[in-house]
């Protein structure tokens, strides 16, 4: 009996010590807030996504080091939507509910963005959307680090139809058939046509997502700048460049006879392209490797060290870009919001995120916008290199704000410059 | 190089010692004696410019490093005008990016020699803080008109005429004076001849009708197809109901030569609309042709075809790692052997999937459908472990890059022109294996009558595994081909499976030849359609058109006629 007691006892005392000790394990691992990361890592936008994912990872990493968020580190969790738009709003749903994140960092093209929408809306959760795109939404469960058309597009064409950028007269729109080419062009077309370009200079053309024969579309770009000083606008999303890029090389025009202004070509999609016969064709960007300051420099060797680390795959030649640097500033944003707001709390934390200011890898200090979710940023327009780096050939005084409502679409002047708040999102 | 400028100093000593004293001497001497002095000094002095002991403005020089575009174009101007074959190089070394500075010194660098761009001296050694000398497009173009007109005075032969050729193509107006200078000093009659039909477009503005006549005549043979803008322009109507040539006669000359230009252009879009039809043609029939053996032969309902394609551009994308490591002076070879290696590699796969898996399923096409699309799956999942979910790089070879202009506005790729050969020797290699060997012959006679073929003694299951392993490597060597030209990664197969799937049920199952009509004739159409109404239209009025046509001839362009269809 007596034994038996003793080994009750015994026991009893051990499982309490390893209660008691799980506790402390608790309190020593200290809390963890999850944030989601929403990037699609196979499929036709791999090839600009899986990136993005390592830079947040990369830039949690940092901020854990440095002893978190509000005491608490961060737990990524990473999941792939696959490049299927469905499949975004379904994972989102899964980080919301089931991984209760406070915050998710993710989506590149808008048609995946527009799938996820409506779940952040009505879970009210926060997405941090990274990549430029055409405008014409204001959520306020969003906030949008990359550029707005005037910050990216509009720049861009002016920038073509001056004396340096080759004095355009015809354009050739080219882009892949969803919404944001679609919405760009629109814009860009009735921005042509306010400096006086002809409907008959301008040219639509539109490929599927994942398109590989350029054969015809180069040949019409060819035919059609035989009518005077051409430029083509690209904005062509995903793999599909690739093939683009070397029709355009092998077919011979160069950047001398059409250039091509591309929206959706960084340093990360050109990887892969024998650059030597681009020379001189364009990119528009809010930030470019290249550029040479403090904030870059640091940028570029961690990610660097980062990649070299982890063993990413093209470590080897390790390459940084506009979205990489809108991602790492989103992070950052937030995370300084939550120090603002004190909480996690998801209201709390967007009312903080306005207002935020960030010492950018672009070298400036970016803002986001009290008001309008969208980042002050300056624009840089670059011409690729033989070494498929970029040389800035054109920026901004400083940072511009963005107009997400752009005035060349009908109907956005009553437009507020803020997010509205409807009756069914209250409730 | 230290040793050099030593040498160069020892040589310039010896120069002043020799020459010196002969000089004060030689004033008494005749004066033929002097010239020849003189001309030996010319030499001599040559002979020191190539190693650079003349100078270009350094005005010039410092407005091309340091000025903005305006400055730019103003220093490339007066480089023109002084007609100095010196600036060749700086420009050329300005418009491919060698040009860099060091401090307020301008230097040409090539590899791991500098000059100075001013004064032309070797600059030895490096330094070692250097910024690129940024040019733009703008500047790019003003540097190629410029180096144009500085080539037309060149005294070889081949640079002249390059150069007019160049000249004659280029959008922007040419430099008229220059072109006449040049046309005053050229003695061979090629080059005349452009140089004469490149003025006689700038005639158009002239205020003398007959010389205008002249040139619109000029421009019927001009190959540039920018004449064709040019012309028509002169054929419009202003907005005043006045033409913009206020000539009777010159816009009758005008309208002939516009059609004789049109005309050339438009065998130049026909030749170019039947290459891209060729050429997309021969890529489905490179993605079909394997599977014309697996399905259409062999009647296997193969989902995993695209996964073979897969795994030949994989092969492919492994051989150029390889030869990158341990034979980089072969590179530019690599696809010689990545070709048998792919095929290699796919009919393997394919073998095993056979013996394991399909072998197992015959005459139950259902179940062989569901078993190869989950192969198809397993496969897409192994190569994304083993290479990552992204695209991989497979560059071209040199040789397989840039184009070949066969009139003035086509130009093929020399990469589509090499997969249209590819493709057909593939055909031929295959109908050769079908029709000439004894495989061959085992293949048809199986798929013919199976029982009968077995009574005689072929040995049906080693010919079933044999003929799917071909297809397979066929599939393989499809994707080879496609790494050429398309994206590599995980996916690849599954943006052709369907693709591949109509055309061998267009051509009709078990005819070799219907699935290459079928090939070509999708590839025609769809590039017809893509011509009129864009990429999107003409994807979409493909599948259409196919189901449509499937409905009607459910056989198929050719069908099997007798009793063998039963099998």
């Amino acid at each position: 009996m007596q034994r038996r007691v003793l080994l009750k006892a015994v026991t009893l005392a051990a499982a309490s010590a390893a209660i008691g000790l799980g506790s402390i394990a608790v309190v020593a691992q200290q809390k963890t807030v999850k944030i989601g990361i929403l990037h699609s890592l196979s499929g036709t936008m791999a090839i600009s996504e899986t990136v993005l994912k390592d830079t947040a990872l990369m830039a949690i990493e940092e901020i854990n080091a440095a002893g978190g968020v509000l005491g608490a580190k961060i737990e990524a969790v990473v999941v792939d939507p696959a490049s299927n738009w469905p499949l975004f709003a379904e994972k989102a749903r899964q980080l919301i509910t089931q991984d209760k994140v406070s915050a998710v960092f993710g989506c590149w093209t808008s048609v995946s963005r527009k799938s996820v929408l409506p779940v952040f809306e009505e879970l009210n959760s926060l997405l941090f959307y990274p990549v430029q795109y055409e405008g014409e939404e204001l959520s306020k469960n969003v906030f949008y680090t990359g550029a707005a058309p005037n910050q990216q597009a509009i720049p861009a064409v002016e920038y073509l139809m001056s004396k340096d950028g080759g004095g355009a007269k015809r354009f050739v729109l080219l882009g892949t058939d969803y919404v944001y080419p679609r919405t760009t062009n629109k814009i860009l077309r009735a921005f042509l046509k306010s400096k006086g370009v002809a409907e008959k200079d301008i040219d639509e053309v539109y490929t599927p997502f994942g398109h590989t024969d350029y054969q015809t579309i180069v040949a019409n770009v060819k035919k059609f700048s035989a009518g005077g000083k051409t430029a083509v606008i690209s904005t062509i999303n995903g793999d599909s460049n690739v093939p683009f890029y070397k029709e355009l090389g092998n077919q011979g025009l160069k950047a001398t006879d059409v250039p091509v202004m591309a929206f959706s070509v960084g340093e990360e999609e050109l990887r892969g392209v024998d650059t030597k016969p681009l020379v001189g064709h364009l990119a528009a960007w809010n930030y470019f490797m290249s550029l040479k300051n403090p904030a870059n420099d640091g940028f570029r060797n961690k990610w660097a060290n980062y990649a070299k680390v982890k063993k990413l795959a093209g470590a080897d030649k390790s390459l940084t870009n506009d979205p990489m640097e809108a991602t790492y500033i989103g992070i950052y944003m937030w995370k300084q919001a939550v120090e603002k707001a004190k909480t996690f709390d998801i209201d709390k934390v967007i009312a903080a995120v306005g207002g935020q200011t960030f010492v950018a890898p672009s070298g400036f200090t970016v803002k986001m916008d009290e008001k309008n979710h969208h980042l002050h940023k300056p624009v840089f327009i670059g011409e690729i290199k033989a070494d498929g780096q970029f040389n800035v050939v054109w920026k901004t005084a400083g940072p511009v704000k963005a107009n997400p409502w752009s005035k060349f679409i009908a109907g956005n002047e009553t437009k507020k410059d803020e997010p509205v708040v409807t009756a069914a999102m209250k409730k | 190089m230290k040793g050099d400028s030593h040498n160069l100093a020892r040589r310039l000593r010896s120069f002043a010692t020799f020459y010196f004293p002969l000089f004060t001497v030689s004033i008494a001497m005749s004066t033929k004696s002097i010239a020849r002095r003189v001309v030996l000094l010319v030499l001599f002095a040559c002979a020191l410019g190539a190693r650079g002991a003349t100078a270009i403005d350094i005005g010039v020089v410092d407005a091309l490093a340091f000025g903005d575009s305006d400055e730019r174009s103003a220093a490339i101007a007066k480089l023109v005008d002084e007609a100095d074959p010196r600036a060749i190089a700086l420009l050329e070394a300005l418009g491919s990016g060698d040009l860099q500075t060091a401090g307020k010194r301008v230097l040409i660098v090539k590899g791991k020699d500098a000059f100075d761009a001013v004064t032309g001296e070797r600059v030895s050694p490096l330094p070692p803080v250097r910024e690129d000398v940024v040019a733009n497009n703008r500047v790019r173009r003003e540097i190629a008109g410029a180096l144009g007109v500085l080539k037309l005075l060149s005294t070889e032969r081949a640079v002249r005429l390059g150069a007019t050729k160049a000249l004659a193509l280029s959008s922007d107006d040419a430099p008229l004076p220059s072109v006449k200078k040049a046309l005053e000093r050229e003695s061979d009659d090629e080059i005349k001849a452009i140089l004469v039909s490149i003025i006689a477009s700038a005639g158009l503005k002239s205020d003398i009708v007959e010389e205008r006549i002249a040139a619109v005549r000029a421009l019927e043979h001009s190959s540039n197809p920018q004449t064709r803008t040019l012309l028509v322009q002169l054929l419009e109507k202003k907005s005043d109901g006045t033409y913009a040539e206020p000539d009777e006669g010159v816009r009758g000359a005008a309208s002939i030569s516009l059609r004789t230009v049109e005309n050339r252009l438009a065998w130049g879009e026909r030749v170019g609309l039947v290459f891209a039809s060729l050429s997309l043609g021969s890529v489905l029939l490179l993605a079909a042709l394997g599977l014309a053996i697996t399905y259409g032969l062999m009647g296997v309902i193969n989902m995993a075809h695209g996964e073979l394609m897969m795994i030949g551009a994989y092969a492919t994308y492994v051989v150029q790692n390889a030869f990158k490591v341990y034979a980089p002076e072969w590179f530019a070879w690599y696809l010689v052997l990545a070709v048998p290696i792919a095929f290699v590699a796919s009919a393997l796969v394919g073998m095993v999937l056979e013996r394991t898996v399909i072998r197992h399923l015959y005459g139950r096409p259902l179940e062989t459908l569901l078993a190869t699309w989950g192969i198809s799956l397993l496969l897409i999942q192994g190569v994304r472990t083993l290479f990552g979910a992204q695209n991989v790089q497979v560059e071209n070879p040199s040789w397989m890059s840039g184009g070949i202009a066969i009139l003035s506005n086509v130009v093929l790729p020399w990469n589509r022109i090499f997969i249209v050969l590819f493709a057909a020797l593939v055909l031929v290699a295959i109908w050769l294996l079908l029709t000439r060997t004894r495989l061959g012959l085992f293949v048809r006679g199986v798929t013919q009558n199976r029982p009968m073929a077995s009574c005689v003694g072929v040995a049906t299951a080693r010919v079933d595994t044999l003929a799917f392993g071909v297809g397979s490597g066929i599939a393989g060597l499809g994707g080879c081909a496609l790494s050429q030209i398309g994206n590599v990664g995980p996916d690849l197969g599954q943006s052709y499976i369907v693709d591949s799937f109509m055309v061998v049920v267009l051509g009709g199952v078990g005819q070799l030849a219907g699935t290459v009509y079928a090939a070509l004739g999708l590839g025609f159409v769809n590039k017809l359609i893509e011509s009129w109404s864009g990429a999107v239209v003409a994807k979409i009025a493909v599948l259409v058109f196919i189901i449509i046509f499937i409905q009607k001839r459910p056989q198929g362009l050719f069908a099997f006629k007798g009793r063998a269809q039963e099998a």
